[in-house]
């Protein structure tokens, strides 16, 4: 393969750089081949300035049909793969048709760009912005090259966070009241609460508080949902009685979670879950999922 | 047998080999991530591997269920030495400034397993109050909170056992270098105390859990850890800042709250007993309220631990009397209260009051309440109150779920504690009845046949007392006459229309007027027995109506009888009539006897009476005899000749 794509190697090599690219946050992403790779961050409304630069292969003159540059948006549903539906697409010529026989560089520049959605990476969809430079050719193939980068867009501490309360409980066998403080959470946030067991008649092991996240793709029958529990956190060992309150303190931190995301684009949805498990000596689940928001807080400090 | 027997010896030594193996295994495993955690500790900057290998270290700590307390304690003392070490490189780690104690704390705390993660938070936590970076009380607060996730007794019991440890040489004390502001030796004795209470709890809950076959194993089990448990009661005495009344005011109680039957064993409450004798004594100025306070506690302790020895109970109260009894009034409302609760705490332990009242001493001191006489009302007040379950229907309480038995005890319980309420002196004694009266009268319908004979009783008792020191009545003065108390005795019984309990009321009504005529309080006498025919006519001779046709005739020959009471000979029910006819008692007229067997016959002839062969039997019977009679002749035939019996 590697002889022949060497045969085929385009004539020229194609340069994508930010201009502030040494100066700004680099996150991990992971690209297709599974592997991670560090790109810049930007948000929503920033202004996305560069520079391409075409080096053609020495001694080798490149006729075009005009150089473009593409900032996409897209979203690639896992059921359909290879086929990018873009919701965010904007274009900037480079070049008129011509030749190009050294390396030349185009500044670009795209101002306050509309980035309402997150970067995601999901098990049945992924979200991705990239910057995308085609330079077209009669007869042959256009020549392209793409850099991927990142948008990450910041909420406000919400002014409305109720906490969670609830009493569940299995008539005359089990009875718990837990609560936890807040039903939104940011992504480095903690999570603070209490159980407290008001009937327990049934030989409890242990409990412990899983956050899931549930994916949703597609919609009507073509609907697909994932759920992934994303931490197990044992809260309690052994058998309590009536009467015991057990504290919870879950730190998000090292956990990979993303923001809440509701019916993005019609394409899907991703929806993050406390669930409470309780574990009885015979290994059957006493379960209460409820619901919670993460959202993205503006970091203060920038650390690693 | 001999192969069975054989068989069952076999067993526990297959357990203990059993048990040896996985011990073997515990520690094996303790050695080897403990190695690994050095190996990330001596090389630096492995701050989570470090972390991760230690909490994997700590996890065979959590499977305990197979190994005895004895067999765990080897596991984890293996721990706790592998621990200490990394104390120290935590110790090290923030000093040097590579990581933040600040940011250990909520480092260790992202471990997914709770009893590792405990240990390590507790551990670092230890790190954090050396570090003074947060005052002392803060992380021990945090520390013994957290702790409660561990609801497993035996390795809850070693999880705080190693809390305790930890932090034995870091409590706010006085004079400590941990000590915080002005309420510094509160936070200290707090969290030790609350410590305890929780290992306590875990200590008790494990005789409780578990199959009841292993009962006797488990207790054993448990005597091995109560060394544990009572550390902590050593840490407590090592805190300087505790004067006599901290110890007094907090310590103690909720130390005693504490123990239950088992800790501490028999001869706790001697000693106790003593000790308190001893401070007491030791003190003179102590005021009344203190000494009392400090019997309250005995008390308590005293109905936890040993709520079958009455005589205990009865002991402490005679102490409290006598130490009492040298004392003037009680002016002290707060020694009052403590009196109070004092006397409450054996009725809120049995919620029985027979048994309360089995107590010698009990009345004592509520005679000795006497002498404060302002209080002798709010002392009776607070007793009813204490008792108002039992003597008024409590909102929501539904009647068809009380034992109709339990019932009657309670309130034969009460009816008793009515007739203990006694003072020398009259008038504090009709204070006391108005008091009793007043409470007793909103007892509803179920309750009053039982409380108010014994008010009546009661305060006929002091009617004879009243009426024995004969100069003192005529005094115009004197607010409590037999005539009042009739005036008390006279509206209490009436209560008992709405029961209604008419022939209990009659008979109550009859006793009083005898007392009021014993009295020469004529009037009284009369409208008492006046109230007591109204009764009859209008309640008792009314419920008649009430019975069965048959047994009407029955209930109205019998009635005849209550008007002419004649012992000279035994005559059969339905023969009375004629036997007054014969007798010659000028009410019965042949024409009664005649209305008699008309309406005997018109009963008899009505659709819904069933035919009785024996009333059948008896009334055919009865003409019969009064055939005989008039075909006799002579004087008596001469009575029934006007008779027709066809």
């Amino acid at each position: 393969m590697n002889y022949i794509i060497g045969a085929f190697k385009p004539p020229c090599d194609i340069f994508i750089t930010f201009s502030d690219e040494r100066t700004r946050k680099q996150v991990p992403i992971k690209k297709d081949n599974g592997k991670t790779a560090m790109v810049p961050a930007f948000q929503s409304l920033e202004t996305i300035a560069g520079e391409v630069s075409i080096a053609p292969v020495p001694g080798k003159r490149l006729e075009h049909t005009g150089v473009k540059i593409e900032l996409l948006g897209q979203i690639e549903l896992y059921f359909d793969r290879g086929n990018f539906y873009d919701f965010t697409s904007l274009v900037r010529e480079l070049e008129i048709p011509g030749e190009i026989y050294e390396r030349k560089t185009y500044p670009f520049e795209f101002s306050t760009v509309e980035m309402p959605y997150e970067t995601y990476n999901g098990t049945n969809v992924r979200l991705r912005y990239i910057l995308k430079v085609t330079i077209g050719r009669n007869y042959v193939g256009n020549i392209t090259e793409s850099r991927d980068f990142c948008v990450r867009n910041y909420s406000p501490v919400p002014t409305i966070n109720n906490s969670i309360k609830m009493e569940v409980g299995i008539e005359d066998c089990l009875h718990i009241e837990f609560e936890y403080s807040k039903s939104k959470y940011h992504l480095k946030d903690v999570i603070v609460g209490k159980i407290y067991f008001l009937l327990v008649r049934i030989k409890i092991k242990n409990m412990e508080l899983e956050i899931r996240r549930r994916e949703s793709t597609g919609s009507g029958t073509n609907t697909y949902v994932e759920t992934e529990t994303l931490a197990k956190f044992e809260l309690m060992d052994g058998a309590p009685v009536r009467g015991e309150s057990i504290p919870v303190r879950l730190f998000l931190t090292p956990y990979e979670l993303t923001p809440t995301y509701r019916n993005i684009n019609n394409k899907f949805s991703v929806k993050y879950y406390l669930n409470l498990v309780l574990v009885d000596e015979e290994d059957r689940r006493y379960f209460k999922q409820q619901e919670i928001t993460m959202y993205r807080l503006l970091e203060t400090s920038e650390s690693s | 047998m001999a192969a069975a027997s054989a068989a069952v010896r076999m067993l526990p030594d297959g357990g203990a080999d059993d048990e040896e193996r996985w011990l073997a295994e515990g520690i094996a495993g303790v050695q080897q991530n403990a190695f690994y955690m050095h190996r990330a500790l001596d090389s630096n900057n492995l701050l989570k591997d470090a972390l991760k290998y230690s909490a994997q270290m700590l996890s065979e700590l959590r499977t305990s269920s197979r190994l005895s307390p004895h067999k765990y304690y080897e596991l984890y003392m293996r721990a706790f030495d592998e621990m200490r070490k990394l104390e120290m490189f935590f110790r090290e780690e923030t000093r040097r400034g590579s990581c933040s104690v600040v940011d250990l704390y909520e480092l260790v705390q992202h471990a997914g397993n709770v009893l590792p993660r405990l240990y390590l938070l507790c551990t670092v936590g230890s790190v954090y109050i050396k570090s003074k970076e947060a005052p002392a009380k803060d992380v021990l607060k945090d520390l013994v909170e957290m702790c409660r996730g561990i609801q497993h007794p035996l390795r809850g019991l070693f999880l705080r056992s190693y809390l305790s440890q930890i932090s034995r040489d870091k409590l706010p004390d006085i004079g400590s270098e941990y000590e915080g502001d002005a309420d510094s030796i509160n936070d200290a004795v707090e969290f030790v105390l609350q410590n305890f209470i929780e290992m306590n709890k875990l200590w008790v809950r494990m005789q409780h859990q578990g199959p009841v076959r292993e009962k006797e194993k488990r207790s054993k089990e448990r005597n091995e850890l109560r060394d544990l448990v009572g550390k902590n009661l050593h840490v407590l005495s090592q805190i300087e800042g505790v004067d006599l009344d901290m110890y007094k005011e907090t310590v103690l109680p909720r130390i005693l709250e504490q123990v239950l039957p088992e800790f501490l064993q028999v001869e706790a409450f001697a000693k106790f007993s003593n000790a308190i004798g001893k401070v007491i004594e030791a003190q003179p100025d102590m005021p009344v309220v203190g000494a009392v306070t400090l019997y309250v506690s005995l008390l308590t302790f005293t109905l936890r631990v040993h709520p079958d020895r009455l005589d205990y109970v009865d002991q402490v109260l005679g102490a409290c009397v006598k130490k009492l009894s040298g004392k003037a009034k009680l002016e002290d409302s707060r020694a009052t209260k403590q009196i109070v609760a004092l006397l409450s705490a054996p009725l809120e332990k049995y919620s029985n009051i027979v048994t309360a009242l089995e107590l010698s001493n009990y009345p004592r001191v509520m005679d000795y309440l006497d002498n404060a006489t302002t209080k002798v009302m709010a002392v009776i007040e607070s007793l009813f109150d204490l008792i108002k379950g039992l003597i008024k229907d409590m909102d929501g309480a539904q009647d068809d779920e009380l034992d109709e038995e339990d019932f009657k005890e309670e309130q034969n319980s009460v009816a008793r504690l009515i007739h203990m309420l006694h003072n020398d002196d009259h008038e504090e004694m009709l204070k006391i009845l108005c008091t009793v009266q007043k409470h007793i009268l909103q007892g509803g319908p179920k309750r009053l046949t039982f409380t108010v004979p014994s008010l009546v009783f009661s305060a006929l008792k002091l009617v004879r007392r009243l009426q024995g020191q004969d100069g003192d009545v005529t005094g115009e003065d004197v607010p409590a006459t037999p005539k009042k108390i009739f005036q008390i005795l006279h509206q209490t019984i009436e209560a008992l229309s709405c029961v209604p309990s008419p022939e209990l009321a009659l008979r109550l009504y009859l006793q009083c007027a005898e007392a009021a005529n014993d009295c020469d309080l004529e009037p009284v006498a009369y409208e008492f027995f006046t109230q007591a025919f109204i009764l009859y006519e209008e309640e008792i001779a009314y419920s008649a109506k009430l019975l069965k046709k048959p047994d009407q005739c029955r209930a109205v020959y019998a009635c005849s009888h209550l008007f002419w009471t004649d012992d000279q000979d035994g005559i059969m029910d339905g023969e009375r009539y004629l036997y007054f006819f014969e007798k010659g008692i000028p009410q019965i007229t042949n024409t009664v006897i005649q209305d008699l067997i008309e309406l005997i016959r018109t009963e008899k002839q009505s659709d819904n009476t069933a035919a009785d062969p024996l009333t059948e039997a008896f009334f055919a019977s009865t003409l019969r005899y009064i055939e005989f009679q008039k075909q006799k002749g002579g004087s008596i035939g001469e009575k029934y000749e006007q008779i027709k019996t066809t």
